[in-house]
Parts: C-alpha cells; sequence; structure tokens
C-alpha cells in the first residue's frame, strides 16, 4: 500500500520535472521570439551602419594624417587628423613626405601622389592618373581600360581609395590621407620640442633640467588633454568616494531607528523603513536630474546623487544587519555595569563593523561605474568626457582611450576594496 | 611563595602591556578617523568648487524643480490618466529591455561560470583568460558600450539590452561561479562514474543544486538592470528614459508628462524590487523545504 502510493509519488514527481524541464525552455524561447518582434531584431540589418563601425574599430588603433594642397595657390598643409591642434608648421612634414615645387607624397609600396598644378598618383599595377584641376574640372585621366572599383569619379571629383591611403581631388583641393598605426601624438604635439624624441633622448634632457618643461608638455597636450583627463578622472572618484561615504555616515543612524531591537517605537521604525524606500525607488536618475537643476552640472551633483540613492540601499541593508546582532554580548557589556553609549561601542559596533564596512566597500567599488554614469547624464567626471568624445563622432582613439582608463579605474576601485574589505575584516576578528 | 610574586609581577607587566597595546590601537584608529573625516570634508569642498552652481546657491532651490513639477502634475491632474496610459508602451519597453538582458546574461553567465570554476571547467587553461573576461565585462560601464553600440545600430532598445547583457554576464558570472564552488561534487562524481558527458554532469549534478540560488541573484540582477535600462534610455537607448528626456528638453510646459513618467518608473522600481524580493526570500527557504520532503 504505501509502496504504491510512494511509487505515484515518484512517478508523478519524475513527470512534473519532465514538463518543467521541456517548459522553461520553451518558455524563454517563446519570449525571446516575442522579443525579437517587439524591438525589430529583424529590421536591425538596415539600420546598422557598417561604415561607422568600421571608422571606429580603425579609428581606434590609428590615425591619418592630412596632405593637403589648395589648388588656387599651391599651398600645402599637413596635420595629423586634419585638426589645426595637430598642424604641421610650415616648411616641416612629416619624412614621407618631400617638400619642394612639386611636392611628392611617398605613401609606400610604391604608391607616389605628386601634387603641384598637375596631381598624379601612380599606383603599382594599375598605372598612373593624372589630373589638373581648375575652374572647369579636375579633368582626370585615367589608364586604358574600365575604372576600378576603388576609383570613384565625376567631373568634378575623383576619389581613390587604396590599401595604402585615400586620394581626394576637387576643382578646390588635392589631399592625401595616410593611415598609419597608433595614437600619434600622445606624448607630445606637434609644436613641442619634444615631439619624436626617444625615452632615451627624454631621460637625458630631463637629467639636464628639463623634467618640469617636458612634465608642462605632456600634461597640456592640446590633443590628449592629460591634465583634463586626469581632473576627470579624479571627479569620477571623488563622487564614487563622498557619494558612498556619505551615504554611510547618514544611513547608520537612520539604519538604528529602522532596526526592530533597537528602536522602541514601531511609528518611528515604519518612518524610517519608507525613507529608506523612498531614496531606493526613486532611483539614480531621477535623484541626478533633480540635483542637476539645483547645483547645475558637476561632481557635487553627482556626490548628491549617489549619497541619496546609497543612504536608501545602506539604510536597508544596514538595519537588517542590526537585526541580526547577537544579544549576548550586549547583554554581558550590560552585566558589568556598561551604560547604553558603552553597550554600543563594545557589544554591537565589533559585531555589525565588519559586515558594514564589507558592504560600504563593495560600493565603493559598483559605485566608481555609476559615477561615470551620472557623469554622463549630469556632465562631470571621466563619463562627460567620453559622451563628449563619441558626440563628434570623430575622436575613436579617444574613445578608445577613456574605455581603456574606465576599465583600469572600476578594476583598479575593486582591487582595492577587495583588499582593504580582507584587511579590515581579518584584521578586526582580533576584537577591540 | 617567591614563584607567586613573580607570576602577579608578571601579571601586572602584561596587564599594562595591554592597556598601552589597547591604547595605540585606539590613537590609531582615532588618527585613521580624523584623516578619514578629513578627507570626507576636503572631498566635499573640492566637488564643491569644481561644481558648476555651488552648493549653498543650489541648496535653497532644490525644492523649485519637484515643486515645478508637483503644482503642474496637481494642476493638470485630469490628464494623468492619460498620460499615464500614454507611456504605458515605454515602460513595457524598459522593462523587456532589462528582462531580456537579464535573461540573456544569466544564461550566457551560467555557459561562463561553469567554464570559470575551477573544479567543473573543461578546459582547465581557460578559466583564468576567461576570468579576466568577465572582469572586463563587469568593469565597463553598461552606459559606454551603449554609446558605442548606438552610434553603429542606430538608437533603440537592441544596444541597452546587449550592453545590459554583457555587463550581466560579468557580474553574475561571477557570482554563479562562486554558487558553484560551493555545490557538492558527489553528484558530479556519480554521473562521471556512469560516463555522462560534461554537459550531463552540469545540466543534472550541478544546475538542480545551485538552482535556486541562481535565480535569487538573477532576481536581484534583474532589479539593477532596470534602474539600469531607464538611464540608457536617458542617453538614447529607447523606453521611458527617452520619453524623459524628450519631456524635460521640451523644457516648460511638459512637467506633468515628466511627473507621470517620475510616477511609473518610481512604481515599477518598487513593485520589481518588493516582488523580488518575496520571491528571493521564497528560493531561499523553498531550497530548504524540497531538500526535507526528497
Amino acid at each position: 500500500m504505501n509502496t504504491v502510493l510512494l511509487q505515484n509519488a515518484t512517478i508523478a514527481q519524475f513527470s512534473r520535472r519532465t514538463y518543467t524541464s521541456i517548459a522553461i525552455p520553451l518558455a524563454i524561447l517563446a519570449y525571446f521570439a516575442y522579443i525579437f518582434v517587439a524591438f525589430d531584431v529583424a529590421g536591425l540589418s538596415e539600420r546598422v551602419n557598417l561604415n561607422n563601425a568600421g571608422t571606429l574599430v580603425s579609428d581606434s588603433y590609428s590615425y591619418k594624417t592630412h596632405v593637403t594642397q589648395d589648388n588656387r595657390d599651391g599651398s600645402i598643409a599637413i596635420s595629423i587628423e586634419g585638426e589645426r591642434k595637430g598642424q604641421y608648421a610650415q616648411g616641416s612634414a612629416p619624412d614621407w613626405v618631400r617638400l619642394g615645387d612639386r611636392t611628392v607624397v611617398d605613401l609606400g609600396e610604391g604608391h607616389i601622389i605628386t601634387l603641384g598644378e598637375q596631381v598624379s598618383y601612380d599606383i603599382p599595377g594599375y598605372g598612373v592618373i593624372t589630373a589638373r584641376p581648375d575652374g572647369t574640372g579636375v579633368n582626370a585621366v585615367f589608364p586604358d581600360g574600365d575604372v576600378p572599383a576603388f576609383i570613384n569619379a565625376s567631373k568634378n571629383r575623383v576619389m581613390i581609395a587604396t590599401d595604402a591611403g585615400r586620394f581626394t581631388i576637387t576643382r578646390a583641393r588635392a589631399e592625401v590621407f595616410k593611415y598609419s598605426y597608433g595614437w600619434e601624438l600622445f606624448f607630445f604635439t606637434l609644436d613641442s620640442p619634444y615631439h619624436g624624441m626617444g625615452p632615451t633622448q627624454l631621460l637625458g634632457k630631463a637629467f639636464s633640467g628639463e623634467v618640469s618643461a617636458i612634465w608642462q608638455d605632456f600634461w597640456t597636450n592640446k590633443m590628449w588633454r592629460h591634465g583634463d583627463v586626469f581632473w576627470a578622472l579624479f571627479e569620477t572618484l571623488l563622487m564614487a568616494f563622498l557619494g558612498t561615504f556619505g551615504a554611510a555616515m547618514v544611513a547608520l543612524p537612520l539604519a538604528f531607528l529602522a532596526a526592530r531591537n533597537f528602536s522602541p517605537l514601531g511609528a518611528l521604525r515604519f518612518a524610517a523603513r519608507r525613507v529608506f524606500d523612498f531614496l531606493r525607488g526613486v532611483d539614480g536618475l531621477i535623484w541626478t536630474i533633480v540635483l542637476s537643476r539645483a547645483f547645475g552640472p558637476g561632481p557635487l551633483t553627482g556626490a548628491l546623487a549617489i549619497l541619496l540613492t546609497d543612504t536608501g540601499t545602506f539604510g536597508k541593508m544596514f538595519s537588517e544587519a542590526l537585526e541580526n546582532v547577537d544579544d549576548k554580548q550586549i547583554e554581558g557589556i550590560a552585566s558589568t555595569g556598561a551604560n547604553p553609549a558603552q553597550r554600543y561601542r563594545f557589544g554591537v559596533f565589533p559585531q555589525v563593523m565588519p559586515v558594514l564596512l564589507s558592504q560600504i566597500l563593495y560600493y565603493l567599488e559598483s559605485n566608481t561605474r555609476s559615477a561615470t554614469i551620472i557623469g554622463a547624464i549630469t556632465g562631470g567626471g571621466i563619463g562627460l568626457l567620453l559622451t563628449q568624445a563619441i558626440a563628434t563622432q570623430k575622436d575613436w582613439e579617444e574613445v578608445t582611450y577613456y574605455i581603456v582608463l574606465i576599465i583600469v579605474l572600476v578594476m583598479a576601485m575593486d582591487t582595492l576594496s577587495g583588499w582593504l574589505r580582507r584587511k579590515l575584516i581579518t584584521g578586526d576578528e582580533g576584537g577591540h | 611563595m617567591a614563584d607567586g610574586t613573580v607570576s602577579s609581577r608578571n601579571d601586572i607587566k602584561l596587564g599594562d602591556a595591554y592597556l598601552a597595546q589597547i591604547k595605540t590601537k585606539r590613537l590609531m584608529n582615532f588618527i585613521v578617523l580624523v584623516i578619514f573625516l578629513a578627507l570626507l570634508g576636503s572631498g566635499f569642498y573640492a566637488a564643491d568648487s569644481r561644481n558648476a552652481g555651488g552648493f549653498w546657491d543650489g541648496l535653497s532651490n532644490i525644492f523649485d524643480f519637484p515643486a515645478a513639477i508637483f503644482s503642474e502634475a496637481i494642476e493638470r491632474a485630469p490628464l494623468m490618466p492619460g498620460y499615464l496610459a500614454n507611456y504605458f508602451p515605454s515602460l513595457i519597453e524598459t522593462v523587456n529591455i532589462a528582462a531580456a538582458a537579464t535573461l540573456l546574461g544569466a544564461l550566457l553567465g551560467l555557459l561562463m561560470s561553469l567554464l570559470v570554476t575551477r573544479r567543473l571547467a573543461p578546459v582547465l587553461w581557460l578559466v583564468g583568460p576567461l576570468r579576466r573576461v568577465l572582469d572586463i565585462l563587469r568593469a565597463i560601464p553598461e552606459i559606454v558600450i551603449a554609446l558605442v553600440l548606438i552610434f553603429m545600430l542606430g538608437g533603440g532598445p537592441v544596444p541597452a539590452m546587449i550592453a545590459i547583457a554583457l555587463h550581466t554576464i560579468g557580474a553574475l558570472g561571477k557570482l554563479f561561479s562562486e554558487v558553484n564552488e560551493n555545490a557538492s561534487p558527489k553528484p558530479v562524481e556519480g554521473l562521471s562514474s556512469v560516463g555522462a558527458s560534461w554537459a550531463q554532469r552540469m545540466w543534472l549534478g550541478v544546475i538542480p543544486q545551485v538552482a535556486p540560488n541562481y535565480l535569487s541573484y538573477a532576481l536581484l540582477r534583474f532589479e539593477i538592470n532596470i534602474r539600469a535600462s531607464a538611464i540608457l534610455g536617458f542617453v538614447g537607448a529607447g523606453g521611458i528614459g527617452y520619453d524623459l528626456r524628450n519631456t524635460m528638453s521640451w523644457g516648460v510646459g511638459k512637467y506633468d508628462e515628466a511627473a507621470a513618467i517620475f510616477i511609473l518608473l518610481f512604481l515599477t522600481i518598487v513593485v520589481v524590487d518588493q516582488l523580488s524580493s518575496l520571491l528571493r526570500n521564497r528560493l531561499t527557504h523553498g531550497a530548504a523545504n524540497t531538500q526535507v520532503i526528497a
């Protein structure tokens, strides 16, 4: 009888298990199918901009140098990324450009471009393209045969894109783009005397008393703005630090009010808990918006937004930790005739401090990320620099640089907080 | 007799040494506290000086904006249900972004967690590199990936979903692998003794043990991801955050709609928080129950 019952129960349990083990994956699949339709993932292939993706990837590890000839007066300008900040001084040029009456640009692997009244591009394996831009058009002459796909030619504009570089001829100007690897001008811009020096040479200069000048040129680098970037990182860290520890200091007394075993008044407890729920429920996004209306953009706004949100989070967690406090230790202290302050100091704090500190330090790392995000919304810190760099849609090498810095910063905070947690918590086990 | 005096002398010495040690420790703690408070104070001062508007100037008008929103919302209270209905689809999109990202992230995080738990990993030399991958995924703020993806894929929910999912893989992968460390190796050993493949060992030996903990962590992530999804909307990734930015940037006259969005967002976060903590409580207690029954 019992065996039969058990058998039936087992069979029922097994069939239920089989049922759920099929139903759950099916439900997940159905949900993804719904998302696929709701988010129009199929239409994504039309919206995706592969050109943008290509620029982004290639810009992140390479840079281009522009050599531009003004066809009206024949003047030549050479600059990194076409930016004024990266312009070569008049009469100077990188070693692959030979300035003269007829400027010769050597793109490497036999690709030679000659500028002047008549411009020409010698493409190995194809032939020489010549053009004589004037008021009537670019007047380009191509080698015999069909014009290949890498050339896009019309009356007033010829664009040639080869592996070695790009060459664009219009009536007004002829422009060469040469792509190179790396982040050019990362240490010094062209107007600095230290540009192009090797590390040993720089070290030599540094020893001969130019340390501050070298540092000055590096720190105020106009292309990469190392000084600004440093302060932005500092602001982000500041937001995380102030927000986290400020919240902890506000939340601790409130948590005593919300903890069942410390708060005598039910109404007070209820009120404190609703305050925590409200602070957490409103969320960092809304706090950021509200606060930035009052205080304007900057690190203080971000710090206060983190502080408010985390006061709610910490309040809840701290009060839970306080409710788990062991009463025996407090009774023991009380039996020695300790006053309430001493009871808290020796009975409660040693028990909860490791837990609270560990939670605070964990949030310090997570808030470094939040500070980046809040900075992007409200304007402050590295988040602001990142959104600005993305908004220009061309400084992808800077975007890459900032992303690397953010990752390093967050990982460093993670390591620091983990180290501190271990140190503080094991250190506290010895007792006070 | 002589013995006794020596030991009591030693006791006194020991007591003095102990008191001295306590004294130095307290002094050190006090110094650390003072340094910490000084850092905090000077930090606030530095943050204040680098802020566009000062703290004391702004403090007086901190309630201006909420007051403006409130008064406008109350003034046009009859329109409120319409607004709420109007923005409800956006809210659904925000929740969907979070849910899809959590689900995707949890599934991939589960796979990753099995690959990076030394005891369970099928390929040992991959454990270290994959752990670094998880660290990096965890370290990148969602907004970074989202902004880059918006540039490539255009606006909409997909960039946000991918961005949040990637971060979720990093976060859950780590937590899941910590859960895996504590799973009993016996079912796995039993399964391998009958010739089960790696996938079978994981599916039948590990996952049933850890599923409640996984679910509990995934629910907590879902709470976090709803907030993240709202924030990403604000930078152009669709959902209610996007609507919020539009109502704000329209300027005067749309605060009542902003209020409707605030209400929706607040209610959603509170409801999801409560539901998930309820479920999580039941999961942790329910797990104990099933073990007793089985």
